[in-house]
C-alpha cells in the first residue's frame, strides 16, 4: 500500500519540471512536451484521489477524460506547429512576434 | 521494504530522472525518445494507483499516438537539425536560471502544502469506500461513463470530433489559414 502523499509528491516534482520546460525552452515542440509533463502530473493526481472513491468513480473518469482532452490538443497544437514551420520557416517562440501577416 | 513499494519507488525514481533528462537534453531526438519511458513508468505508477485502465489508455493514446505525432511535428519542422546535430551548448544562461529559481519556488509551495495536510484524517477520505486489488475497475468504469457521467462523456466525444476535424483541416496543403 502506496501512501497518497508520495503520489502527489511525485506529482509535484513532475508539475515543476513541466514547467521549467514551458518557461525556458525554444522549441514549440519541448514546450509542448513540459504541457504534456504538467497534464500527466494532474491525471497521477486524479488517480491517486480516485482510489478513494469507488462507488463514483470521479477521479478515473475524469482521468479518462482528461488524458483524451490532451491528446486532441496535442493534434492542434502540431498542425499549429507545423502551419508556423511552413510560414515562418522556425518554431522558436520568441522570434514568432508577429500575429498577423 | 517490501516488494511493491521496491517496484514503485523504482519506477517513480525512473519517472523523474528520465523527465529531468527531458527537459536538459540538447537533442530534440533524444529527449522526445526518453519522453517515451517517463510516459511508461508514469504507466506503472497508475497501475499502483489501481487504476489499470488508465494505464492501458496511458500506454495507447501517449505512447501510440501522441509521441509518433509528436515525432512527425520534429522530423517535419527541423529538417536542417536531423542534417548536422546542433553542437551541444554548455553552460547556463540567465533565463534558465530565472526558469530553475521559479521552478524550485513552486515546488517549494507543493511540498510544504503538501507535508501539512493530513490526508488520512480527512473526512471524506475516511468515510470513503476504497478500491481495493480484487475489484474490476474497468466493469465499473464502463458502468459509470454510460450512466453518471453520460454527459460529459458525449461532449467530449464531440469536441474530440471537432478537434480532430480542425486539426486535419489546418495540417491540409496549400489552405490559406
Amino acid at each position: 500500500m502506496i501512501p497518497l502523499s508520495h503520489f502527489l509528491m511525485i506529482s509535484a516534482s513532475l508539475f515543476c519540471i513541466g514547467l521549467y520546460a514551458v518557461l525556458t525552452k525554444k522549441n514549440a515542440i519541448q514546450i509542448l512536451i513540459g504541457i504534456e509533463f504538467m497534464i500527466n502530473a494532474a491525471v497521477l493526481n486524479f488517480v491517486a484521489f480516485g482510489k478513494f472513491d469507488k462507488v463514483n468513480g470521479g477521479g478515473q473518469l475524469f482521468a479518462l477524460f482528461a488524458i483524451v482532452l490532451a491528446a486532441a490538443g496535442v493534434a492542434v497544437a502540431l498542425a499549429i506547429i507545423l502551419n508556423v514551420y511552413k510560414h515562418f520557416k522556425t518554431i522558436d517562440p520568441s522570434k514568432i512576434n508577429k500575429l498577423k501577416d | 521494504m517490501n516488494t511493491e513499494q521496491l517496484i514503485f519507488y523504482f519506477f517513480a525514481a525512473l519517472l523523474l530522472t528520465s523527465a529531468l533528462m527531458v527537459v536538459a537534453m540538447q537533442n530534440l531526438v533524444r529527449s522526445i525518445f526518453l519522453f517515451f519511458v517517463s510516459l511508461f513508468s508514469l504507466a506503472a505508477l497508475y497501475v499502483f494507483a489501481l487504476a489499470d485502465f488508465i494505464a492501458i489508455t496511458q500506454v495507447v493514446i501517449y505512447v501510440g499516438g501522441v509521441l509518433v505525432l509528436m515525432l512527425f511535428a520534429f522530423m517535419l519542422s527541423n529538417k536542417e537539425l536531423l542534417n548536422s546535430l546542433q553542437p551541444i551548448k554548455t553552460g547556463f544562461k540567465f533565463y534558465q536560471l530565472t526558469g530553475i529559481f521559479i521552478c524550485l519556488a513552486f515546488l517549494f509551495i507543493l511540498v510544504s502544502l503538501n507535508l501539512q495536510i493530513d490526508f488520512s484524517g480527512l473526512k471524506w477520505i475516511k468515510s470513503s469506500t476504497t478500491i481495493k486489488e480484487i475489484d474490476n475497475t474497468t466493469h465499473n468504469i464502463g458502468i459509470l461513463s454510460m450512466t453518471r457521467y453520460l454527459l460529459p462523456f458525449e461532449v467530449l466525444s464531440v469536441f474530440l470530433m471537432m478537434a480532430l476535424i480542425g486539426a486535419a483541416h489546418l495540417a491540409r496543403k496549400g489552405n490559406k489559414i
